[in-house]
């Protein structure tokens, strides 16, 4: 999946470096570590910035390529940090032929961003993700933790009310 | 003493809808109503029937609500806990059949669940995921026992290949040779390992998902089982970042097997160890494969690599390893306890025993289905799916996801195993079955399915990484009205090009859902290539949006909801659509409450 970089500074704190330290500390002895010190460091920053990466490769002894090429490789690795209200289309099969399309486009319209970017005031993030696994409720999108499900176009400006 | 108990899914799909909320709206009625010694509530993995979520059932009677709501909750305490009287507007009624109205029904009897039989998910929607007691209630790691005291390994293998059991994640690689091989092959006296694939990237395919939040312990007593046959005293679950209920229930699962001494050191006190660690995938579909899938454990990039040497030889960390899918351990258990004779019993000659699928798209009963091999695309559709929704035509199913192919209405008698579907040029795939009416562009599906493959090409072999690409741009070409007719034998040349010489099953499938539309909806491409229009009214640069004059009454709705501003028109006046301002988004045409707007 193509990745753009981030041009959002990053704001890390001491705290944060010494709990990404102790994950360190704990994982780096078991066999094939790295993915998992890489899921707790985008759990401890919210994604994985190249400041952070640099951070690891030092700390875990190997080149930055290598932790580059593993953060690029996974769409799951969060180069850029998300919006305060994070959206995310299912764009699965089930979703898909039941008019996901159509709702991604519609919030692409009603917010002006395309998936995969964050809109500039750091508000809203729009993404589209691979299927969540809840095809009986298809077509579903999420909201942060909120989930809507059996969805048609024309709730979509309704439920992104409540979040203006 | 507990009278009654009440069983609320807790699957992912009703989850969703809110059934913990519900859980614990009823768990504080109960309490309010001083109940709490007479009824216990249990949250349970998923019942299957997710189209009618949140779903609960009410034990002794076996009553079967559907689409209840955290409302509902006083009603259902103060009628049927405290009264014992129905709550008849949420039971569920199978509206089809007219004898039936009004009677409330036993899961059982309904027409969803009456042909289904039920052994890999056996016990989702039945016990408590989260309590490993309640799954040795239900015979839980009784086969481990027999097979740690009574059986040796070679028996152990002897007792799968005889079963038939085949592969459940895609290819159908017969379990027991897997095993054979795995403990043969290399008996160096070294480390092995057992995998478990649950990385279930196939999309609109739920069933794996299902068992780990249903039945977590099937998976783990079978992996041990698995570490017996072969030898290994390690294991690793590779289960995707997605599906955070079934992660948080297997951990659970874990831990607690380790308390009872069912995992680690000495098992049964015959001197067997055993362990299990998870591993969380990142989102790379191409992670499904079993060598890329060992690379992403070891912690790297998740590309594949070429076999041999199998993972039989050289697989996790350079060693023999087993790897398997979650649905094939569910049936390991049960094939040990009531022999291999009871699974090949059931299913086709090549095909034993039974496949779950994930039933979705357009069809009334959207779940998880697991019916004997052999059944027939029909039966799964019109019985137990209930047909397909808003009295339109079935057009065709797809199964097999990104690597599989469609079954055009007209082969719908086709019986649903390994090879009667490689046979049509499908194949059975972890098991996702999206049904698709009469409103599917085949050619927009293809497009879809080949833009999920193209993303998810790890990019190691060029013919995968280059060939789909191409083959990508043609369809789109296709799509936007400016393809020609050559462009369709480019397409199929292509295609032969990427499945001879991709590395991986990725790419050696990726071209299937395009090769399987043009064998059986040539005549669409045709339409799209030809003739500039998309039959099915999907593809936006082949059709335009018109306003039926005589039925439009002028309400003005749409033109207020047109993003563009593309409509114009004055109150009780038939308005207007400027093509060329107009998007297409659709909005105008589902907010028109007189049909009067249509695609063409």
């Amino acid at each position: 999946m193509k990745k753009k970089l981030t041009t959002v500074m990053f704001r890390g704190t001491r705290a944060q470096e010494e709990q990404l330290d102790a994950v360190i500390a704990e994982l780096r002895d078991t066999q094939g570590a790295m993915m998992p010190i890489m899921q707790k460091a985008q759990d401890i920053y919210g994604y994985l910035p190249i400041e952070v990466q640099k951070m690891i490769a030092v700390k875990m002894g190997v080149p930055l390529e290598e932790v580059y090429g593993i953060a690029s490789f996974y769409s799951q690795f969060r180069l850029n940090p998300t919006g305060e209200v994070s959206i995310a289309v299912c764009l699965g099969t089930a979703c898909y032929v039941k008019g996901s399309g159509d709702i991604t486009d519609r919030i692409k319209i009603k917010l002006g961003i395309e998936p995969g970017s964050t809109s500039p005031d750091g508000k809203f993030s729009l993404e589209c993700t691979r299927c969540i696994g809840a095809c009986g409720l298809a077509p579903v999108l999420t909201i942060n933790n909120d989930v809507y499900g059996r969805l048609s176009t024309g709730d979509v400006d309704g439920i992104l009310a409540k979040y203006m | 003493m507990i009278r009654s108990h009440v069983l609320i899914c807790g699957g992912t799909g009703c989850t969703s809808s809110g059934s913990v909320a519900i859980k614990e709206a009823l768990e504080n009625e109960i309490e309010k109503n001083g109940l709490a010694e007479e009824v216990k509530v249990v949250l349970t993995g998923c019942f299957g029937l997710c189209a009618l979520g949140p779903i609960m059932i009410v034990y002794p009677e076996g009553t079967f609500y559907n689409m209840v709501t955290k409302e509902d909750v006083p009603e259902i305490v103060s009628e049927h806990l405290l009264k014992g009287r129905l709550v008849e507007r949420l039971v569920y009624h199978e509206k089809a059949d007219e004898t039936n109205v009004n009677t409330a029904m036993s899961l059982n009897e309904t027409r969803f669940y009456k042909k289904q039989k039920r052994v890999a998910l056996r016990n989702c929607g039945l016990i408590n995921p989260e309590v490993i007691d309640e799954y040795i209630g239900v015979d839980g790691y009784q086969a481990l026992g027999k097979v740690l005291t009574e059986m040796t390994p070679d028996e152990v293998i002897q007792c799968i290949l005889d079963s038939g059991l085949r592969g459940r994640g895609g290819a159908g690689f017969p379990t027991g040779k897997k095993w054979q091989l795995a403990r043969n092959l290399v008996q160096d006296g070294g480390k092995k390992y057992v995998a478990c694939n649950a990385d279930e990237g196939d999309p609109g395919a739920f069933m794996d998902r299902s068992i780990l939040e249903g039945d977590p312990h099937a998976l783990i007593e079978a992996m041990a089982i698995a570490g017996y046959a072969i030898g290994a005293d390690e294991g690793y679950v590779y289960v995707r970042a997605e599906y955070p209920i079934a992660i948080h229930r297997l951990e659970i699962a874990i831990k607690q097997a380790r308390e009872y001494g069912l995992l680690g050191k000495d098992i049964f006190g015959t001197g067997f160890n055993f362990d299990i660690s998870l591993r969380l995938g990142a989102g790379a579909f191409v992670c499904g494969e079993e060598t890329a899938l060992m690379t992403s454990i070891e912690g790297n990039r998740g590309e594949p690599r070429p076999r041999p040497p199998f993972p039989a030889v050289k697989g996790l960390f350079g060693r023999p390893t087993v790897l398997n899918n979650v649905e094939t351990y569910a049936n390991i258990a049960q094939i040990i306890l009531n022999g291999p004779e009871w699974f090949s019993s059931m299913g086709t000659e090549k095909s034993k025993g039974t496949k779950v699928f994930a039933l979705g798209g357009k069809i009334k009963n959207t779940g998880l289905v697991e019916i004997p091999m052999g059944t027939t695309l029909r039966e799964v559709i019109d019985e137990i799916g209930g047909g397909i929704p808003n009295g339109k035509k079935f057009k065709a199913a797809q199964t097999g996801g990104p690597s599989g192919g469609c079954i055009p209405a007209s082969l719908i008698d086709t019986p649903m195993d390994y090879d009667s579907l490689l046979a049509i040029g499908s194949m059975m795939g972890s098991g996702g079955l999206i049904v698709m009416d009469e409103d599917t562009c085949m050619v927009d599906i293809a497009r879809f399915f080949l833009d999920f493959t193209v993303d998810e090409s790890c990019g190691k072999c060029t013919p995968c990484r280059v060939g789909t690409r191409r083959m990508l741009e043609i369809l789109d070409k296709i799509i936007e009205g400016k393809g020609e007719l050559e462009d369709i034998d480019k397409l199929e040349e292509l295609a032969e090009y990427i499945k001879s010489a991709s590395l991986c099953g990725l790419g050696q499938t990726a071209p299937n859902p395009v090769l399987s539309t043009l064998r059986y909806f040539r005549d669409e491409y045709i339409a799209h290539v030809v003739d500039k229009k998309c039959p099915a009214g999907v593809c936006k640069n082949l059709l335009s949006y018109v306003i039926i004059e005589d039925k439009c009454k002028g309400c003005t709705a749409c033109a207020r909801v047109c993003p563009v501003n593309a409509i114009s028109g004055s109150v009780k006046n038939p308005h207007v659509i400027d093509t060329a301002k107009c998007i297409k988004c659709g909005a105008c045409m589902t907010k028109c409450k007189f049909d009067a707007i249509i695609k063409k």
